[in-house]
């Protein structure tokens, strides 16, 4: 992939460099596909849970429910679950704002929770999340779907669903675009510039 | 500290004047002119610096006895001399105060003792500044410290009946009555300037009118009974126009005004820094240029510094547990030439007057504030008005540091002090 | 934001609404089963308390324990140190325990602006009410109140300000921190403000403050979308600030007459505790209308958000417009 000089503006923009590795017809199958398995290995999908994580988690959470809903003709219960809080890295930026914690009425005790990720990589933001979970109730199981699994594992972390495997560099970013946030879909393969000083 | 000898103070702006020489001979000036002789006289090169009468302090607070942690006679004149004075007036509100003629005569032999500068004690008005009775006045005067100036200041003689009293007792001796003009009830718990920014800040006013109410009453008083007033640290612009007024009568009515109060207005209390909290308090804008206006025309007769050292820890905390006062000192030549004389306001002439003459004429100093002329007693300040110097209170040679000058930078500097004949500073060095 | 928050004036607009905001999402872990976050685990925040504020107090240390953050309350009243030394000491003793947050409540104005600016101590310092000075998380937990109650749809108001509406502040102005920083705050905020009292509890230069201000309470009512009553001391009465309390009650409380010819939306705010009988009668406080309460729970929520905001990363939280979303969901390898 071509390579991108250091001056670029820092993150998140992707360069313009950056390479469309899904596009949105890409995602929305993936995300049909995993309606699928969790209907499939959920029996049914009855007790399920959809939680996304903020930001575009969120939106990839209200999709894959519409698309459950489509399979098992029933409406489930889908919220959105912020890790802020729980993060590892909070004192290495600046206070961050919060984004919204949303639990569908229904609660998660002794259900399914399915957590939804755009893209999976340290697996801290998991970690996170089910320390989060651990403070609201206490689900049947937990599973996890991500849009993208990008591998460098730094935690006993696995996805259960994983909408594309893509095997990446360090230096590489992904940067997934949903319509909801960011006016188009679609996944972009980038190179990160050096992290600014202070901020590692 | 240098003998007494000949000096030759050579090339001199004599009061701000042409360069001229003046020759001291023993503690008095033999010659004034121009190329005089050397033979035999220690000389100093004054090129560039202005000559002035040693400076004359009415309103200084020495705390001794009492308060040595803050200053002491020897410090604080000590560091009067650096300020080129000559003489000061040392306040009465020691421990004990200075409310009879043992105290006073103490204090005035400690001055004698400093050699650094005169100390002209001022006495008490009331027995410990109570403001209920008279102090011994006759027997202070009577002293060997030979009081004239009397002063219950940090406190006001609210009494209107002590104070018509007071007026009037002093008059058997030429006394004056130098009143502290704050009307205690409109006062009670003040903090600093009653205006837009006490009331930002939400620290308790401190009304203009409190120290106008007092000087209005003290002026009719002072006519009334065909006695002199005289009133300490104006600081308003009402004031001001009190005292004009006053004057215009021909009532017989002096003022001060602190150097302070010539340039820092209360917005520095936004810091709630301590050192901007000082008694009668930082006013406004308007107030500092009617203020500066007022001893231009002579309206204010003498600026007095009103040093009120302070230890650090009674600064070192918040507002409202703060003392009350800045040291002056050593910073009042500068703020002078900086607020007035660099503004055009004063000449060097009218600063010898403002800071010498008058001040000495109304605490009845005989040997001080004379003209720069032969036969009067050489007490002279020299001082460099192009010098420029960032304020760093841990330079000073008074005991305290609570300077609000910190880290500004301010012009002149006081090269040499000569008390009758006698340098107590020599190279902007203490002798 | 800055370091620290002394004065409502240290927040802009956009600290403002971030705090709000911030406070909104905090506020719905009240409802949890669990009702702890884990965020400032290992951080040691001290009450240092130079003033009997029970009210307060409690507030600050429900939210810091919510957080996780070590407590240390200190209660300096009554101690024999002569008071500024009693700061400094106090401090430097704070420092040696490694606070990292000092939330102090002091009866000199100012007190907390010093802590901030002296070298005395390394954390930062949140103003729980100073003197006659301010009390600005008491005004950010009054906007919080405000904009919930003011704002219709499901939102309450998230992500925007108080643009356009009317508060009134009612009472012993002169003296009230609450309403120096209510002030500063709601007009940051985009309100506009009315402060009514008799004139001898308007400080002098009341008239370069950014509000309206009247002496008569009657004419404001059916302007006002709020009106904030201050608690008004009785013995202000024996300074001569007002003749009697009747006098008081008639000219400056708010009774039922006077709520009714609120606007019907508008809404009745005290910041606690009151006097009834004095600035509010009790039909007022009981009513409805009347934000008293919701002002108390607030608080905790509110707290909660300044204490995580200042403390929950490497610096305060930067509201310098900028991306604020997070581009790769997984973080970065650290």
């Amino acid at each position: 992939m071509d390579s991108t000089p250091d001056t670029q503006p820092s993150v998140p923009a992707p360069s313009a460099a950056a390479r469309t590795v899904l596009e949105g017809p890409d995602i929305a199958r993936a995300l049909t596909r995993i309606a699928h398995e969790i209907v499939e290995r959920a029996k049914g999908a009855d007790d399920v849970v959809l939680l996304g994580i903020p930001t575009r988690g969120v939106f990839l959470a209200r999709r894959l429910a519409d698309k459950l809903r489509e399979i098992t003709e029933l409406p489930l219960p889908v919220g959105s679950l912020d890790i802020t809080m729980y993060r590892d890295d909070l004192r290495l930026r600046p206070a961050r704002a919060l984004a919204r914690t949303d639990i569908p009425g229904e609660g998660v005790d002794g259900r399914l929770v399915v957590l939804v990720d755009d893209v999976l990589f340290s697996g801290r933001t998991i970690r996170a999340a089910l320390d989060a979970l651990g403070d609201i109730g206490r689900p049947r199981a937990v599973q996890l779907a991500v849009l993208v699994d990008r591998g460098h594992r730094e935690l006993p972390i696995r996805a259960d669903y994983v909408g594309k495997n893509i095997p990446t560099s360090l230096r590489e970013t992904v940067k997934v675009q949903l319509t909801e946030e960011d006016g188009r879909d679609g996944v972009l393969l980038g190179v990160r510039e050096p992290a600014p000083s202070g901020e590692r | 500290m240098s003998q007494t000898q000949r000096t030759l103070i050579r090339g001199a702006h004599v009061l701000g004047g042409a360069p001229g020489d003046v020759l001291i001979d023993g503690g008095a000036i033999a010659e004034v002119g121009t190329g005089l002789p050397a033979e035999g006289a220690r000389v100093i090169d004054a090129a560039g610096l202005v000559l002035l009468p040693g400076l004359v302090d009415l309103h200084t607070h020495l705390r001794e006895p009492g308060r040595e942690d803050s200053e002491t006679v020897l410090t604080g004149t000590r560091a009067a001399a650096a300020g080129g004075f000559t003489a000061v007036h040392a306040m009465a509100n020691t421990f004990p105060v200075a409310d009879t003629a043992g105290v006073v005569e103490q204090v005035w032999r400690l001055g004698r003792e400093s050699g650094y500068c005169d100390v002209q004690p001022v006495g008490a008005v009331t027995v410990g500044l109570e403001g209920k009775q008279l102090a011994e006045l006759g027997a202070m005067h009577d002293s060997a410290a030979g009081v004239v100036v009397f002063s219950d200041d940090g406190k006001c003689v609210d009494d209107a009946v002590i104070m018509r009293r007071a007026l009037e007792y002093v008059k058997a001796f030429d006394g004056v009555i130098a009143q502290h003009a704050q009307e205690p009830r409109l006062t009670e718990g003040a903090q600093m300037n009653e205006g837009v920014v006490s009331a930002e800040l939400g620290l308790t006013g401190w009304p203009a009118v409190a120290e106008e109410a007092i000087i209005a009453r003290d002026v009719l008083l002072a006519a009334h009974v065909g006695s002199r007033v005289h009133v300490c640290h104006l600081s308003t612009a009402g004031s001001v126009e009190l005292v004009r007024w006053a004057k215009s009568k021909g009532w017989n009515v002096t003022a001060e005004v602190t150097p302070h109060h010539l340039l820092l207005t209360d917005d520095l209390v936004r810091s709630y820094d301590p050192v901007f909290k000082v008694n009668p308090p930082l006013r406004t804008e308007a107030d500092v240029l009617a203020l500066r206006e007022a001893l231009a025309d002579g309206t204010i007769d003498c600026v007095a510094t009103d040093h009120a050292p302070h230890p650090h820890e009674d600064k070192d905390c918040e507002w409202g547990a703060a003392a009350m006062g800045m040291i002056g000192l050593e910073t009042a030549l500068s703020v002078v030439q900086h607020a007035m004389v660099d503004t055009g306001l004063l000449d060097w002439a009218a600063v010898a007057d403002r800071m010498s003459a008058r001040p000495a004429a109304i605490g009845r100093l005989a040997g001080h504030g004379r003209p720069i002329a032969p036969g009067e007693p050489a007490n002279l300040t020299l001082v460099d008005p192009a010098h420029r110097a960032v304020v760093e209170p841990t330079a000073f040679v008074s005991r305290s540091r609570n300077t609000p000058y910190r880290g500004l930078e301010l012009p002149g500097r006081v090269v040499h002090t000569f008390l009758r004949g006698r340098a107590t500073v020599l190279d902007g060095e203490l002798a | 934001m800055k370091r620290h928050l002394i004065s409502a004036t240290d927040l802009t607009r956009d600290d403002a609404v971030l705090i709000l905001d911030t406070a909104e999402e905090l506020a719905r872990v009240a409802d949890r089963p669990i009702k702890k976050l884990p965020t400032l685990r290992g951080r040691t925040v001290v009450n240092l308390f130079f003033e009997d504020s029970t009210r307060t107090r409690i507030s600050f240390e429900a939210a810091a324990k919510r957080l996780s953050a070590d407590v240390i309350n200190f209660s300096a009243k009554g101690s024999s140190v002569s008071k500024g030394e009693s700061l400094k000491d106090t401090a430097l003793t704070l420092e040696a325990m490694g606070a990292d947050a000092v939330v102090i409540r002091h009866h000199d104005s100012g007190a907390p602006h010093r802590l901030a600016t002296s070298d005395w101590i390394g954390g930062c310092v949140v103003n729980a009410g100073d003197g006659t000075h301010e009390h600005p998380t008491q005004a950010l937990l009054d906007a919080f109140t405000l904009r919930r109650r003011l704002t219709e749809g499901p939102n309450g108001g998230v992500g925007g300000d108080l643009e356009g509406r009317r508060v009134t502040i009612v009472g012993d102005i002169l003296h009230s921190r609450v309403a120096r920083s209510n002030l500063h705050l709601l007009t940051t905020l985009g309100a506009e403000v009315t402060v009514v009292a008799p004139p001898t509890l308007l400080p002098i230069g009341v008239a370069h403050w950014p509000c309206a201000v009247s002496y008569d309470l009657d004419s404001v009512l059916s302007k006002s979308d709020a009106v904030m009553m201050l608690r008004v001391q009785r013995e202000r009465m024996n300074a001569a600030y007002f003749p009697t309390e009747r006098e008081y009650a008639r000219r400056y409380g708010l009774d039922g007459d006077r709520m009714a010819r609120m606007p019907e939306h508008a809404v009745v705010m005290h910041p606690g505790p009151m006097n009834r009988g004095m600035e509010i009668t009790a039909e007022v406080a009981d009513s409805p209308r009347c934000t008293a309460v919701e002002q108390v729970s607030g608080g905790v929520s509110v707290r909660m958000a300044v204490l995580y905001l200042l403390l929950g990363g490497a610096g305060p939280a930067d509201t310098t417009p900028a991306d604020t979303t997070r581009s790769d969901e997984n973080g970065q390898p650290a």
